[in-house]
């Protein structure tokens, strides 16, 4: 038993210090496949930016959703190379926050050529967030702040 | 009867049809009044020998917003003399977003000494209207109001100096030329208008 919890505690340590060594960055063809590959788990994309007040407010519902549910695959997107290519700075808030959830950084320039491709309904706006059961191409994207238990029912929506 | 049967298929697929918030290019947009930072109600027909307009729904706090505010000046320089200006308007809640008041809207235009109207939206009825989603947004409209140009300024946010593609401009130019615009919609990362919580 003690040795389990050992163990659980050293997973712990090292992923939040993985986590804190530098965030992967992304091209647009990796968050396609991340958003058509075929998953048992519902994926939840957030697209958010450290500089993007109502995104920055809405990230712990992400990470309790991660903490809560093992049948989902949360994903935060930083959006921030669009205005300031600096991955410090993605680096220092993730760090700052102790943030759980994968964090990637979309490294992609001129937006209209690739916001479509995400979702055609997405006008670009922050933040924004896309719920995906990957097995029946079921979606629901959302252009606005969530609120306590709106993940929830979302995911539900997309699971039946 | 069968006309009867015709009126009511009719009625049925324009209730079935999803209701569509926002104008597209080539529709016709509608006039508005709103405070500008003066105090002064402003319209649309109040310029009378306007050739075309650029409405942009924008804000004082969108670090967007603050990226594109020369940009912006520059745009109403260029084009108020040529008989298409600028008029911004911001629908922000300053509820959700202190920095979108009415008093700092004030300031920031004092600050920046725009010479273009900056108009409040307090009801948001304009912006939603509009189909406005983001700041800054930009809706290219001819001088009898129809809608030739919705989306972003240019196609680098970052930097001016980067830019490759002036979708505005290039709008603009083809609106004094009486041709469409070379590129009628573009979308850009942006930050989502404050909407009040219905």
């Amino acid at each position: 038993m003690i040795k389990s919890l050992g163990f659980i505690l050293f997973v712990i340590l090292f992923s939040s210090a993985a986590s804190a060594q530098g965030i992967r960055q992304i091209k647009l063809n990796d968050l396609q496949q991340l958003i058509a590959a075929k998953s048992e788990r519902i994926q939840v994309i957030n697209f958010w930016a450290t500089w993007c007040a109502p995104c920055v407010k809405e990230i712990p519902l992400f990470e309790k959703l991660k903490l809560d549910n093992t049948g989902v695959e949360v994903t935060l997107v930083s959006m921030d190379f669009d205005l300031d290519p600096n991955p410090a700075k993605v680096e220092r808030f993730v760090t700052r926050k102790n943030l759980k959830s994968t964090v990637v950084i979309l490294a992609e320039t001129d937006p209209n050529a690739w916001i479509d491709k995400i979702d055609k309904e997405w006008s670009g706006a922050l933040p924004a967030t896309l719920i995906i059961n990957t097995q029946t191409g079921k979606r629901r994207l959302v252009q606005r702040e969530l609120h306590e238990g709106d993940l929830e029912k979302l995911i539900n929506e997309v699971r039946n | 009867m069968k006309k009867l049967v015709v009126v009511m298929l009719a009625l049925i697929a324009v209730a079935a049809s999803p209701v569509r918030e926002g104008f597209e290019v080539g529709d016709t947009a509608t006039d508005f009044k709103l405070k500008n930072v003066d105090g002064k109600t402003v319209s649309l027909a109040e310029f009378k020998d306007a050739k075309g307009y650029i409405v942009i729904f924008d804000c004082n706090t969108c670090p967007y917003s603050k990226a594109y505010n020369q940009r912006i000046i520059d745009l109403n320089t260029k084009y108020a003399a040529k008989g298409v200006p600028v008029v911004a308007i911001n629908a922000n809640d300053p509820g959700l977003s202190a920095g979108d008041s009415f008093e700092e809207m004030v300031k920031v235009a004092k600050q920046k000494g725009y010479k273009f109207p900056y108009l409040v939206d307090e009801t948001q009825e304009v912006a939603k209207a509009y189909g406005a989603t983001n700041t800054p947004h930009v809706f290219v409209l001819s001088k009898d109001l129809k809608v030739t140009y919705i989306g972003a300024i240019d196609d680098n946010s970052r930097k001016a100096e980067a830019v490759s593609k002036r979708y505005v401009e290039d709008a603009v130019d083809a609106l004094l030329q009486g041709k469409a615009a070379p590129t009628t919609k573009t979308k850009a990362i942006g930050c989502g208008i404050k909407w009040k919580s219905a």
